[in-house]
């Protein structure tokens, strides 16, 4: 099992939909949202996720398919 | 003296016990340095200070370090100049410049935070660092790791052109390219810096370099005899230096070191094509949208800032601005400060004089205030940014008359 601490940023057009809800059920991964700033059009979402490296990989995938930013929980490292 | 507390969440206040750790185990909020300040109340005085060395370790009582200076032994104490003639092309009356551009041993501010870092993985005992880095990070980590006998991998996008790492190649550390987008090769160096025992010196040693930018800001209010400036403009990109600087000038408040309030407003300079932090200013929002940086100031080409939003916390409750430079302007104010006060910055001192010049037009900045310019990095570092702005202007034969000829025209044309 991999765990990986990200920080996700929704655009407005996906704030309606229930993401978070299809990577659980659609990829079995274990998430635990330990922050949150949902507003009107804009939010993002700071959480661990847990599965198999390939699980999360694939998870992954699929939200920056959908148009969510995937970015480490630090953000920007490089400087 | 046990002068640190530890580490404490800014989001939650958890606190922590002064480790290599930089997130919070429970929300995820960044970890900041606590300190005793009780036990340095008297202990910390301008006497002590004026004592200590010609160094930004003057002020090693406030930064966190515990035993001796490892690395970098002679960086910052850089300059504080009245820059009358910029002062006067500007219609302002007190402009001072403080020249990190000079900062030893590699030109830009990043020695402080990073002469901190190094000198903290040692004390850890650590013997590996490292960073992510496409110019004066990566500059510092390697210089400062060869003169600690540390071990160092640079991590770069594999398409950086090769001039931009010889800087970095000279002092010998590994460097890494690696193949992939900006936000895989980003992804990547969090995982490694989570996985490996390294001292990677803005993720997992983040609270304790940062603190080293806190020297820029006691320097400031020493070389001004103990006072604080009505403006200080910062350049940002990750957002730290701003909210150090402004840290540090309430803490010599806290610790009795400067007479009065601190009323100094923090204003924000970022490029135009990667200004996040200025935008959430602007708009009065304290929500940060991530960008995609287009901008030639590549050393404030930060989309997602780490600390957008104490930046923009900072600016606000010093009652400070921010604006944005074009890239066009940019170059305009490396010109300008090259030409009235014979200072060669890159283009991040270009952000932010330039930034300066339009809070003074728009009248943010009132021409009667004190204006301290942050000017935090080297221009002969990367010329390219002027190539196509500068020629000589008098090519001539090797005579007397051609010379005496083309002097003629020159003053002709100046007349
Ligand atoms: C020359 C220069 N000035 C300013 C900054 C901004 O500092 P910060 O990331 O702390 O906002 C950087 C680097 O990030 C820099 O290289
Ligand atoms: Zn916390």
């Amino acid at each position: 099992m991999t765990r990986t601490r990200v920080r996700l940023t929704f655009p407005s057009n996906l704030i309606q939909e229930p993401i978070l809800y299809h990577l659980v059920k659609d990829f079995d991964i274990v998430i635990n949202i330990r922050r949150a700033d949902v507003k009107e059009d804009y939010g993002w979402v700071a959480l661990e996720m847990e599965a198999g490296e390939d699980t999360l990989a694939r998870g992954v995938k699929w939200l920056k398919d959908k148009g969510v930013q995937v970015d480490p929980i630090e953000r920007d490292v490089i400087a | 003296m046990a002068k640190l507390k530890g580490l404490k969440c800014r989001e939650c206040g958890r606190q922590y016990p002064a480790t290599p750790v930089h997130v919070c185990e429970f929300c995820f909020g960044p970890l900041e340095v606590d300190y005793q300040y009780e036990a340095l109340k008297g202990v910390v005085t301008r006497e002590s200070i004026a004592a200590g060395p010609p160094s930004m370790w003057r002020y090693k009582d406030l930064l966190p370090i515990e035993g001796e200076v490892a690395v970098g032994h002679h960086v910052g104490f850089t300059p504080l100049i009245r820059a009358q003639n910029l002062a006067e092309e500007l219609d302002c009356k007190e402009v001072w410049i403080k020249n990190d551009s000079v900062c030893h041993p590699t030109w830009s501010f990043k020695d402080r935070v990073v002469a901190v870092a190094v000198t903290k993985a040692r004390e850890f005992g650590f013997d590996t660092v490292a960073c992510a880095s496409t110019g004066n990070l990566a500059n510092s980590v390697a210089a400062h790791a060869a003169e600690g006998r540390l071990k160092s991998y640079i991590f770069i996008p594999a398409d950086l052109e090769q001039g931009k790492v010889l800087g970095t190649l000279v002092y010998n550390p590994t460097l890494v390219a690696v193949h992939g987008t900006y936000d895989e090769v980003n992804r990547l160096c969090s995982e490694i810096a989570d996985k490996y025992r390294w001292a990677f010196v803005n993720v997992n040693f983040r609270p304790y370099y940062s603190e080293g930018s806190k020297s820029f800001g006691y320097e400031i209010a020493e070389q001004l005899g103990w006072r604080t400036p009505q403006h200080i403009i910062v350049p940002c990109a990750g957002g730290s230096l701003i909210t150090k600087i402004w840290k540090a000038l309430k803490e010599l408040k806290t610790l009795g070191l400067i007479d009065g309030p601190v009323k100094t407003k923090m204003h924000a300079a970022q490029a135009l094509g990667c200004g996040p932090i200025v935008t959430m200013i602007k708009n009065d929002s304290d929500v940060l949208r991530p960008v995609r940086p287009n901008t030639i100031a590549k050393s404030l080409a930060i989309g997602n800032p780490a600390d957008g939003y104490y930046a923009y916390k900072v600016a606000k409750e010093s009652g400070g601005h921010g604006e944005h430079a074009t890239d066009e302007e940019i170059i305009e104010g490396m010109l300008l400060l090259a030409r009235t006060e014979g200072i060669f910055t890159e283009t991040a001192g270009g952000v932010t004089v330039a930034v300066t010049k339009k809070l003074i037009e728009t009248g943010v900045i009132p021409r009667g205030e004190s204006v301290v310019i942050s000017i935090t990095g080297n221009g002969l570092k990367t010329p390219d940014a002027l190539y196509e702005r500068l020629e000589a202007h008098v090519k001539i034969k090797p005579s007397l008359s051609a010379f005496d000829r083309a002097l003629a025209d020159l003053k002709n044309q100046a007349s």
